[in-house]
């Protein structure tokens, strides 16, 4: 059997702090434990940044839709945007960050995709006719 | 403001009063750090014990702090709860930071890493 609920919001970073506060509590709802729930809502966090900062960086701020589906032993987390696809529609590497540089080299960001790409088990993106598609899939061992 | 701030054995204590170091709150606590920490103790410890989510943002504020603090004085972490501690380890900035389980051990002097 598959649980499946949506919520959708302004992406702007107020709403979105809004609608991961609420997806956050309806996978805890679900019986998924605390800290998968934790490492969904990191993960969550910087898809829907990279949709505030960048998608919609030159157009008119649009919506942001997220979809959960729980499957017995994986939650699939699929974000959708109306903003523009990723550059050559292909998702960044997240590169794991050089910190054994001077002080005043250290990265001020640039984190995102490392998170994402450290905590998903899978990730997979799909650019449609007018929205971008992001799918995060986390492995998941129900406590009740 | 997000912080407050007192001098507790020569070393400047910051506290964030904020549960999330976010995308929304990034810009607001980098500046509140600038005028909170313009001048005092060599040592600053920011506590982050009331903070419970941080993401990228928020990390680069933390890192932009240290940064405005120059060479001459360090930033010290203390009070990380579970979600930020990930968030450290994971992008290996705990490796550049001086980390405390609780503000009590970042004043310890026995536990007080150079």
């Amino acid at each position: 059997m598959v649980e499946t609920f949506a919520c959708s919001f302004r992406a702007t970073e107020l709403d979105a702090r809004r609608g991961i506060v609420s997806v956050v509590e309806r996978l805890k709802e679900m019986g998924i434990p605390n800290t998968r729930v934790d490492e969904v809502q990191i993960a969550l966090a910087e898809a829907v940044n990279n949709v505030v900062e960048h998608a919609y960086a030159e157009t008119t701020t649009g919506d942001v839709l997220i979809r959960c589906n729980l499957f017995p032993d994986r939650l699939w987390v699929e974000i959708r945007d109306a903003g523009a696809p990723f550059p050559d529609a292909k998702l960044p590497e997240g590169k794991a960050v050089d910190v054994d540089t001077p002080l005043e080299n250290l990265p001020e960001g640039g984190f995102g995709w490392l998170l994402i790409r450290e905590l998903a088990n899978d990730v997979q993106y799909q650019r449609n006719l007018d929205n971008n598609q992001l799918s995060l899939c986390f492995e998941i061992q129900l406590t009740s | 403001m997000s912080l407050t701030s007192t001098v507790a054995d020569g070393a400047q204590v910051v506290t964030v009063n904020a549960q999330r170091i976010d995308a929304a709150m990034a810009i607001q606590f980098k500046e509140d750090m600038r005028s909170e920490t313009e001048d005092g103790p060599e040592r600053v410890i920011l506590d982050l014990s009331n903070v419970d989510f941080i993401d990228s943002s928020g990390l680069g504020a933390i890192v932009a702090a240290m940064k405005q603090l120059g060479a001459a004085r360090k930033l010290d972490l203390a009070g990380l709860t579970p979600m930020v501690d990930k968030v450290f380890r994971l992008t290996r900035m705990d490796t550049v930071f001086n980390l405390y389980s609780t503000l009590q051990d970042a004043l310890d002097p026995e536990q007080v890493e150079n």
